[in-house]
This record gives structure tokens, C-alpha cells and sequence, in this order.
């Protein structure tokens, strides 16, 4: 109980804080949030759902789920044979630091404008911190494992799998990071280059001067961004469910 | 070498923790007085408040009724010419000081010159014999030598009284038997009063002019045996006396006393 | 942005791979070879322009004035956000975890506000600011989270043993902070140093193509909108360079920052 209002007295303190002072606003670029707060239902429950929410998340699931599969694919060879990793050192060391955002000129010259071109922006950038992740983990577990897996004989199928498996924890780490550019990704790439999308139509709304709207449309971008974190730990908790009991960590609370 | 004068008076000191909603009591009515310039050791089993004696006296955790006085005045934080020297010593050094440092740390307070403190820390880095390592970092040295330091930086202090917690259960039996003598030395040099907290009862015996046995659990002061041994003491002569051993085995028995199934 | 959930466990680990270098140098021809071929093959010069057009591009540009204008303005960008990232992060950071009620009431609000990324910023700033101050103000909104949870991590690090003995050295709290807190924390900083140049770089160079304020994204999007293609295949592959030097330099002040870290470190999460 005092846990629950310990979490809740703050937000609520600085969106009434908000509401009570820009209540008589007259300033347009920061509207009253009542005002915001219409807006938001009047842009978002309407027709914009489909039109601009949806298409925005579509490519932002293609483009996260093909730098997943990509990234922990090459990822896995990279980690578990010495002669990949040396190979690649200098190139993954490249992309490492190589600013996902200026991949979208690039892909935008090689791919053209496109929904392909917004999915393969966001996998070409969320791709480098899973495949690094991957590696780094598969590399790094535990030989005894790996010679028990051996000594029983287990078929190389399965024995990859325990792999890629004791490899999760780093994965996540990386997945999370990507995740996390994927939605940046997604928003710049659709400022730039899009007539849909949540980018554009805030974007639009900016320079219509419709500032309610979009103001509504920033929230709704943030929202988007920790509803997906929540999802994504969620997720995170089921799979590495071994691992917490494992190291012994209970649940981080500070 | 040993006055009247009660330097530390702990009267019916009692302490007990809340934990979810219930309280537990770690010591109860401890009635305990070290006089100026005595070694009084303080033994019992794992469990019975002897850290928490020494955290009370030290100041870091309050009583929950009871009285301690240091010199006559009430503690109520750390009081001034107080030293402790931790079990941990790995996280009582501090990592990122050397070991110079480490010890000077202390001395910044009391307004001593630079070149005097400088004279201070290596007189004290000798005797406990790590001149040469002054500027080294206590992670590049081993335990017993980052105890020495820990040691060396009580002594430094100056203070009147030394309270020192396990100083040597984490280090090997050989180190330890050294580790004991420098300390039993230093306090002869600089004449100092300490509370030695073990729960190794020979050390106890071997070190102190008196040994405190607190009672398993909820615990008083079980027994106050005085160790009526020479002042001058070795390793091997002292620890294979008959007398070493009749003290030893009195005061097993009142260790033994304790109820073992409560620890 | 990207927010590490677990401490990010300052470890200086050696980089992986490189240890034949040579076979790196080999895995390099090979893919530059593929790239040749892949460029010629299936795309046309203005899509994928070979790196024997590139290359001599990049040679060109990195003795020129343009790019190094460029170059500098965005470092000037990713300067000063981080600086004002590390202010206001260590402020914030200290005030947050040195109190534990605050450190309570704040942790919801710091956990819904952390995953939303600093850019849904642009549109609004755009109406009240010039575009450099943008930039700059992006870098520091993205780079102040991360500074914030390294303090935070750091404080809860702080040995109570530690703390314990400065107090019976009768040190006050100024000066066990000095002594003791800040030296814990100071690590932690390292690493979200570390962390951060990347983002750092990554946010200014968003700045310049989203919102056209002067530097490398800048000149990236207007070589790309003027058609020079090789131009600004160039200009990419310098920008990495650029973002391996600021890595370097950041992993060596990192390293100094943990000099004593190393063999003290508990183990941190995995």
C-alpha cells in the first residue's frame, strides 16, 4: 500500500502541477493540457490509428524482428568460432560506433523511399547491438557446460541451442539496448523520409502550427516508447527467469 | 601500567533491532568498564552482539537504553581519540589511497603540519614494518599486509582507545600469530588501551589482560575471567604453559556454558 | 535512449577478437572486396557507388576545410551536451540517492520518463529554439539519463565499511563525501562516459539531419539531397572514424577513472 503510493505521488503531483498552471495559458507553444489532453482524443481515436499508429508499429516489429534473427544469427557464428571473431574484429568495431541515424541517407539512396526502406533502417541499426551482445555471450559461456554437453554426446542441434540459450542474458542486454534505438530509428526515419507514421504526423502538426496536436503526438511517442519497455521486460523476466535464481539476484529495487 | 581510572563504563547497555515488525534483542544489560591502559578481550560465539558491542562503543550505532561513557562523556557519535580497526579490512582501506594516504587520512583533522603528519605516518608504517610500502595500494599488497595497514593507521590516530573487530580471522594462521605479537607490542610502545573482540578463545587468552565472555544469544556478560599470565608473552613458550592452558580451558567453559542450541 | 537496466558494471575487459590482427586486416579485404562486387553487380553508381569511387572521395574530403568545419561543430555539440549532461546528471544523481525517501517517490517517475527517447523533443523545441541549441540540448537530455543511473548505481555501491571508518575519524559529511562517496562514484562517471560519446555523437549528427543545424549530419543530408552520392558514402565511413577516436579516447579516460577499480570489484552482475 505505502509501496503503491510512494510510485504514484509524484506523477500525479507534477500532472496536476501541469494541469493547474498551464490551465489559463495563453502562451501557443505551451498550451493548457486540458487542451493537450482533447486533442489527444480527438487526433489519436480517430482514423490516425490506423492510418499512423499502426504502420509505424508494423515497421518497427519487422525492423526489431529481423535485427533479432539477424543478429543473433551472425551474432552465434561470430562468438563461437575464434577464426569468425578475428575475422570481423575491425568491422564490427566500425559499426559499433557508426551513428545508426546516418544510415537512412545511405539506405535512402540504396533502397529508395519506402516502407523497405524504413524497415531496413531500423534493422540495420538495431542489429550491431544484438549481434555484439550475442557474441560476447556465446563466447563467453561456460566451457564446463559446453564439455558436459560434449561428453554426453548431445547432437550438435541441440547442443547450439544450450548455447544460444546460457547466451540469453547478454542477449537481452543487447536486445533492450536495440529496442530502444529501434524507436528512435523509427521516428527519425519517418521525419525524414514518410507520409505516415508517428514522426510524420508530428512532425506535420508542427509545422501546420496545430500545436495541441501536437503536443498530444509527443506524448503519445513517449508512451508508445515505455509501454514497449514494460513489454520488453516483461518478456525479459520469463526468459531469464534461470538466470535471476541462478546468480542469486532477487529483484533490484532502490 | 594499568590505572583505576575506568577509561570506557558501559552500564546495563541493551540493544535490539525491529525487523518486520517485531523486535529482537541482540545484547541485553551489559555491565562492562575497561580501565585506562588495560587489553580486554571479548569473546563469545558467533551471533551473541559482540560486533554490536563494538559498533555501540564506537559510536556508529546507537543503544536502544543503557549507558556508555568514554572518558566520563556520554557516546553519543564517534567520539574523538577512538580508533577501530575492521574484520573487512579490503573495504576499510580505501582502494583508490595509498597507503600513505590511507593513513594520513585521519591526521588531516587535528591540525598537524604536513611535514609533521609525514612523521607521524612513517613512524607508524614502521612499526608496524611496511615503510616500504607507502606508496603502494592496499590492493597490491596481501591481507595480512593490508591489516598492517589498517593497524598502522589506528596507531597514527593516536587514539586513547583502540577497538579492534576480528582483526584476524581473515588471514592464515601464520600471519595471524605475527599480526597478534605486532599488536600486542604496539600497545605496549604506545602505551594504549584496547578492546579486542574475537571469537577465537586462545587469541583471547594469548592477547588480553583480561577476557569478557558474552553469553550466547541474549546475552550479558557470561564471565570476566583476568588472565594472570607475564606481561611478556611468545607465541611458543606462552601458548604451551600450564597456566595458558587452565585459563584456556576455563574459559571454554564458560563459552561452553552458553546455551548452543539458541546461537 | 539506450539505458542500461543493470549497473553497468564498470569492467575493463580487452576487446575481443583483434588478437590476430592480421587475420582482421584479411576479414577487412574480404568484405571490401564484397562490397566491390555487391556495388557493381547489383546496384548502380548512384545507388551503391564502389569504394574505388569512395575512397579517393574520402581521401579528398579529409585534407579539405568542409569536413573538418563540420567535424568540428559537431564535437563542439557533443562537448558541450555532455557536459551539461554530466552537471545536471551528478546533480540530479546526488540529490535523488543521497536521500532514500527521495531516492522512493522519484523511481516511478525516472522509470516511465528513461525509455522515452529525447528526440519526440525536436518538434517542440523547434518552435522556441535555434537549431544549434537543439542539437546540443538533445545530446544533454539523452546523455543526463544515463549519467543519473551511473550516480545512482554508484551510490548504492558505497561500502558501509568505508563509511563506517571515516566516521570514527570523526570526518564530517563533506568530507566523507570527498573521501569516500565521490571516490566510489567516480567510476561509475567513467563508464557513462563511455557510454555516452557514442550516443553523444549519434544525437548530434540526428540533430544536423533532422533539423539542419550546421555539422557532419548536416553536411550528410545535404550531399545526399544534392545528389553526391560518393560524397556522402564518404562522409559516412569518415563519420565512423571519427566515432572510433571519440571511443578510444573515452575508454582511456575511463580507464584512468578505475585504475584502483579493478581488483576491488565485487562481482557485478552479470
Amino acid at each position: 500500500m505505502k509501496a503503491v503510493g510512494y510510485a504514484l505521488a509524484l506523477p500525479v503531483i507534477l500532472l496536476t502541477t501541469w494541469w493547474v498552471a498551464s490551465a489559463e495559458s495563453t502562451n501557443v507553444f505551451a498550451p493548457p493540457l486540458r487542451t493537450i489532453a482533447e486533442a489527444f482524443g480527438d487526433v489519436w481515436f480517430s482514423g490516425r490509428f490506423t492510418r499512423d499508429v499502426l504502420p509505424s508499429l508494423g515497421r518497427l516489429a519487422a525492423g526489431f524482428a529481423i535485427a533479432l534473427a539477424a543478429g543473433m544469427g551472425v551474432g552465434f557464428v561470430v562468438g563461437r568460432w575464434k577464426l569468425a571473431r578475428d575475422l570481423t574484429a575491425p568491422i564490427l568495431a566500425f559499426f559499433r560506433v557508426l551513428p545508426a541515424p546516418v544510415l537512412i541517407p545511405v539506405l535512402l539512396v540504396a533502397v529508395g523511399i519506402g516502407d523497405t526502406t524504413k524497415i531496413v533502417v531500423i534493422a540495420a541499426g538495431a542489429v550491431w547491438p544484438i549481434l555484439l551482445s550475442t557474441a560476447d555471450g556465446v563466447s563467453a559461456v561456460d566451457e564446463v557446460a559446453q564439455e558436459t554437453a560434449a561428453a554426453y554426446r548431445l547432437p550438435t542441434r541441440t547442443r547450439y541451442a544450450l548455447l544460444l540459450r546460457a547466451a540469453t542474458p547478454q542477449i537481452s542486454a543487447g536486445a533492450r539496448q536495440a529496442l530502444g534505438l529501434s524507436i528512435i530509428l523509427m521516428v527519425v526515419s519517418e521525419m525524414l523520409m514518410s507520409t505516415d507514421g508517428l514522426g510524420f504526423t508530428v512532425v506535420q502538426f508542427q509545422r501546420s502550427f496545430a500545436i495541441p496536436q501536437m503536443w498530444s503526438g509527443v506524448l503519445l511517442i513517449g508512451i508508445v516508447g515505455f509501454i514497449l519497455a514494460k513489454l520488453f521486460e516483461l518478456v525479459e523476466r520469463r526468459v531469464l527467469r534461470w538466470h535471476r535464481g541462478h546468480t542469486g539476484q532477487g529483484e533490484q529495487s532502490w | 601500567m594499568v590505572s583505576d581510572h575506568a577509561l570506557l563504563q558501559i552500564t546495563g547497555l541493551h540493544k535490539s533491532y525491529r525487523a518486520r515488525e517485531r523486535s529482537v534483542d541482540v545484547l541485553t544489560a551489559i555491565d562492562l568498564s575497561v580501565r585506562d591502559g588495560e587489553f580486554a578481550t571479548v569473546v563469545g560465539t558467533s551471533g551473541c552482539g559482540k560486533t554490536t558491542l563494538l559498533k555501540i562503543v564506537a559510536g556508529l550505532v546507537p543503544a536502544t537504553s543503557g549507558e556508555v561513557l568514554f572518558d566520563g562523556s556520554p557516546v553519543t557519535g564517534p567520539p574523538p581519540g577512538l580508533g577501530v580497526v575492521f574484520q573487512e579490512y579490503g573495504r576499510s582501506l580505501f582502494p583508490w589511497k595509498t597507503v600513505r594516504q590511507n593513513v594520513e587520512l585521519p591526521l588531516r583533522r587535528n591540525g598537524s603540519s604536513r611535514a609533521q603528519r609525514r612523521g607521524t605516518v612513517d613512524e607508524a608504517l614502521d612499526a608496524v614494518g611496511l615503510g616500504k610500502a607507502a606508496d603502494a595500494y592496499p590492493w597490491q599488497l596481501s591481507g595480512g599486509m593490508q591489516q598492517r595497514v589498517a593497524i598502522a593507521r589506528a596507531v597514527a590516530y593516536r587514539p586513547r582507545l583502540l577497538l579492534m573487530d576480528e582483526p584476524f580471522s581473515a588471514v592464515d594462521a601464520q600471519t595471524r600469530g605475527d599480526l597478534e605479537d605486532l599488536v600486542a607490542g604496539l600497545r605496549r610502545r604506545f602505551r594504549m588501551t584496547v578492546l579486542f573482540v574475537t571469537h577465537d578463545i586462545d587469541e583471547a587468552v594469548y592477547l588480553g589482560d583480561r577476557v569478557i565472555v558474552l553469553g550466547a544469544s541474549v546475552s550479558g556478560v557470561q564471565a570476566d575471567i583476568p588472565v594472570t599470565l607475564p606481561a611478556d608473552r611468545d607465541q611458543i613458550t606462552t601458548r604451551s604453559s600450564a597456566d595458558f592452558g587452565r585459563l584456556r580451558a576455563e574459559v571454554w567453559a564458560q563459552v561452553r556454558r552458553t546455551p548452543l542450541e539458541k546461537a | 535512449m539506450t539505458v542500461p537496466d543493470a549497473p553497468a558494471a564498470p569492467a575493463i575487459r580487452p576487446a575481443r577478437g583483434g588478437r590476430r590482427p592480421a587475420l582482421g586486416l584479411v576479414g577487412l579485404l574480404i568484405a571490401a572486396l564484397g562490397y566491390e562486387v555487391g556495388a557493381r553487380l547489383l546496384f548502380t553508381p548512384e545507388q551503391v557507388p564502389p569504394l574505388s569511387a569512395i575512397i579517393p572521395e574520402a581521401g579528398r574530403l579529409s585534407v579539405g576545410a568542409k569536413f573538418w568545419t563540420a567535424t568540428g561543430q559537431t564535437l563542439t555539440a557533443v562537448a558541450v551536451g555532455l557536459a551539461i549532461a554530466l552537471a545536471a546528471g551528478i546533480t540530479a544523481g546526488f540529490a535523488l540517492g543521497s536521500v532514500s525517501w527521495v531516492r522512493r517517490a522519484t523511481s516511478s517517475t525516472l522509470d516511465f520518463l528513461r525509455p522515452v527517447p529525447s528526440i519526440v523533443l525536436i518538434p517542440v523545441l523547434v518552435l522556441v529554439l535555434d537549431v544549434r541549441e537543439i542539437t546540443v540540448l538533445l545530446v544533454a537530455v539523452s546523455c543526463f539519463w544515463i549519467v543519473v543511473f551511473q550516480v545512482l548505481y554508484g551510490l548504492r555501491d558505497v561500502d558501509q565499511v568505508a563509511v563506517d571508518t571515516a566516521r570514527t575519524f570523526r570526518l564530517g559529511r563533506l568530507a566523507r563525501i570527498a573521501h569516500v562517496t565521490w571516490p566510489t562514484v567516480l567510476p561509475y562517471l567513467g563508464t557513462a562516459l563511455r557510454l555516452n560519446v557514442s550516443i553523444a555523437l549519434a544525437l548530434a549528427l540526428t540533430g544536423g539531419l533532422v533539423t539542419g543545424s550546421a555539422g557532419l549530419g548536416e553536411l550528410i543530408w545535404s550531399s545526399q539531397a544534392g545528389g553526391e552520392f560518393a560524397d556522402m558514402y564518404a562522409l559516412v565511413l569518415l563519420t565512423g572514424g571519427i566515432g572510433i577516436l571519440l571511443d578510444r579516447l573515452a575508454r582511456l579516460i575511463e580507464r584512468r577513472l578505475l585504475y584502483w577499480h579493478v581488483a576491488t570489484r565485487r562481482e557485478a552482475a552479470a
